[in-house]
């Protein structure tokens, strides 16, 4: 905090509006000097490093090397995997938002349920990956227990499947933060607007249909944005399940940086991150866009 | 009067119908990891696995790598909010006061690590911590530098909700026509004002460096998720007991902190009787 004091001593405590631009640029120095290490730099050299080939030489190689089939699948695989667990977390998700705000505000089911819901969404990892091992892997307690009525799930890779087993793990993470991130718009929804519409003969359908709807669109929208970008970035959870092969593309990039068996191929795994990027930035400036519409309808 | 009556009872069903079946969903795994750790050998039950992950000297003897991580993990937590908070606070409370229009700047860069997902980041940072293992050495430790970057967009969120709902201006240069320095501004009238906003910074920050994995493993570097996975490896039910501790133990520290978020709704009451 010492910085602080340095531009200080120029300003004379009698004549605070007094402006030396240069001087009080110090104060913001350190900042940047720190994001500039650890973001800017990390940023460029996954962005430059995606297109130098063999002796830091400008070249396309990594970025038609994206073409690869087995890229171009994990590519497909992670946008499908995480476009069906947002629109299935969204959905429930919205439910259970509607559900818990028709309680009692600052009551028990609030209270337990956004806990948990704040736990299992971004405490995840790792740790889910094994409460899921635990429960539908070979030993799981749901696998022995629907061995006994006879479905075999054991034996099987089920579990690993970006098309099956991760859909449903990855759902398991994203019901919750549709819950975290959706229901300050719920209950930002003002009884008076449902009086209002009842007072006017509407029906529950008119209502969602006329006013609640249209002013949670964006929200509901924004968060199932932010909930498949969410899915696109996870690298834990299917790192600690899935042992062999990569069948997504952070596992892919996960691969590419650490094995060392192809040269050159390190480069190939920054062309795969900066596609990610471009998706993850794609869908991140949708939702910008969406949350500037919902703060001016909801007034947050 | 009716009709709100039948939309209660409507609603009061619905609740019940939606939060069994979603909690059911949420509970099945949690059910599961407990059955999974007292199973024992020969069928029957068993608290082997617990009683072991208890007896502290059996935990460093059998798994040292559970007591690194975990022990790597608590150091980079605080490290990582200290960092944080003498990054963010000065700089934040700086730029309101100051530099006005570089608000957008900061705002821009806070939020920048939302669109870089941490497996994108890792890929650009092993340079940087060739660079970091040769000034400062290979310690887990110094991943803080990373974690804080992964926070940024959190904190960022939090501290500005807390600068917004105090008036900056007029308390730092109260402070500073009465003698005050830069430092007793900072130190005694602006963090006092937002150490709800801080403490909220704080925990999502400790949240997020305790569930860390992905950089942590691929910059090869010790922490408890990193142990948890390699003991899954080795011994599955004892990394779902520690996978089930470490959820349960999350959820008892953010049930807790419901009743500390109390007093941001009086903030809230108190800024609206204002305007």
């Amino acid at each position: 905090m010492a910085e602080l004091t340095a531009p200080g001593t120029t300003v004379a405590p009698g004549r605070p509006t007094s402006r030396r631009p240069t001087g009080a640029l110090l104060g913001v120095l350190p900042f940047f000097g720190y994001t500039a290490i650890f973001l800017l730099t990390p940023t460029l050299v996954v962005v430059i490093g995606a297109f130098l080939g063999d002796g830091n030489r400008p070249s396309l190689g990594n970025v038609t090397a994206l073409t690869q089939p087995q890229v171009v699948s994990a590519f497909v695989n992670s946008v499908v995997l995480s476009a069906v667990t947002a629109v299935l977390g969204a959905v429930f998700g919205a439910l259970l938002s509607y559900a818990v705000a028709t309680g009692r505000p600052g009551g028990t089911l609030r209270r337990v349920m956004t806990a948990l819901c704040g736990v299992l969404a971004q405490f995840g990892g790792v740790t889910l990956a094994f409460a899921f091992v635990a429960t539908v892997g070979m030993q799981g307690f749901v696998t022995i227990w629907l061995q006994k009525i006879g479905v075999d799930l054991a034996g099987s890779t089920w579990l690993f499947e970006p098309t099956r087993g991760l859909v449903l793990v990855y759902t398991y993470f994203q019901i919750p933060l549709m819950l975290i991130v959706f229901l300050p718009a719920v209950e930002g929804l003002r009884p008076q607007w449902r009086e209002a519409a009842e007072t006017l003969g509407g029906s529950t359908w008119d209502y969602w249909r006329h006013v609640a709807g249209p002013i949670l669109a964006p929200s509901f929208i924004g968060a199932l944005l932010l909930l498949f970008t969410n899915a696109f970035s996870a690298y834990a959870t299917a790192a600690a399940l899935v042992s062999q092969g990569s069948p997504i593309i952070p596992l892919q990039i996960g691969g590419a940086l650490s094995s060392e068996v192809l040269l050159g191929q390190e480069n190939v795994g920054k062309a795969m991150a900066l596609g990610m990027v471009v998706i993850v930035a794609v869908v991140m400036t949708l939702y910008a866009v969406l949350e500037r519409r919902t703060t001016r309808w909801l007034g947050r | 009067m009716r009709l709100q009556a039948t939309r209660r009872r409507r609603q009061a069903w619905f609740r019940r119908v939606v939060v069994g079946v979603v909690g059911l969903f949420f509970a099945l795994p949690l059910v599961a990891m407990v059955e999974f750790t007292t199973r024992a050998p020969g069928g029957g039950r068993s608290l082997d696995t617990w009683t072991t992950l208890f007896d502290l000297s059996a935990v460093d003897r059998d798994y040292p790598e559970l007591k690194t991580g975990l022990i790597a993990s608590a150091g980079l937590a605080v490290l990582t909010v200290v960092i944080m908070l003498v990054l963010l606070v000065p700089t934040m409370t700086w730029v309101r006061l100051r530099l006005p229009g570089m608000r957008r700047t900061i705002e821009f860069i806070c939020l920048l690590p939302l669109t870089i997902p941490a497996i994108v980041l890792v890929v650009g940072l092993a340079p940087v911590y060739a660079w970091v293992t040769y000034f400062l050495g290979e310690s887990s430790i110094w991943l803080c530098f990373a974690y804080v970057v992964l926070v940024l967009p959190y904190a960022y969120r939090a501290l500005d909700a807390g600068l917004s709902a105090i008036d900056v201006k007029t308390l730092a240069e109260a402070a500073r026509s009465l003698g005050a320095s830069w430092f007793t501004v900072m130190w005694k009238v602006i963090l006092p004002n937002i150490r709800t906003a801080v403490l909220l910074a704080a925990f999502l920050s400790v949240a997020l460096v305790l569930g860390e994995f992905t950089i942590a493993s691929l910059l090869n570097r010790d922490n408890l998720q990193v142990a948890i996975n390699l003991l899954g490896k080795r011994n599955a039910s004892i990394s779902i007991a520690v996978s089930f501790a470490a959820l349960l133990i999350a959820f008892l520290v953010l049930f807790a902190m419901s009743f500390v978020g109390n007093g941001r709704r009086l903030r809230r009451v108190r800024r609206s009787k204002e305007s």
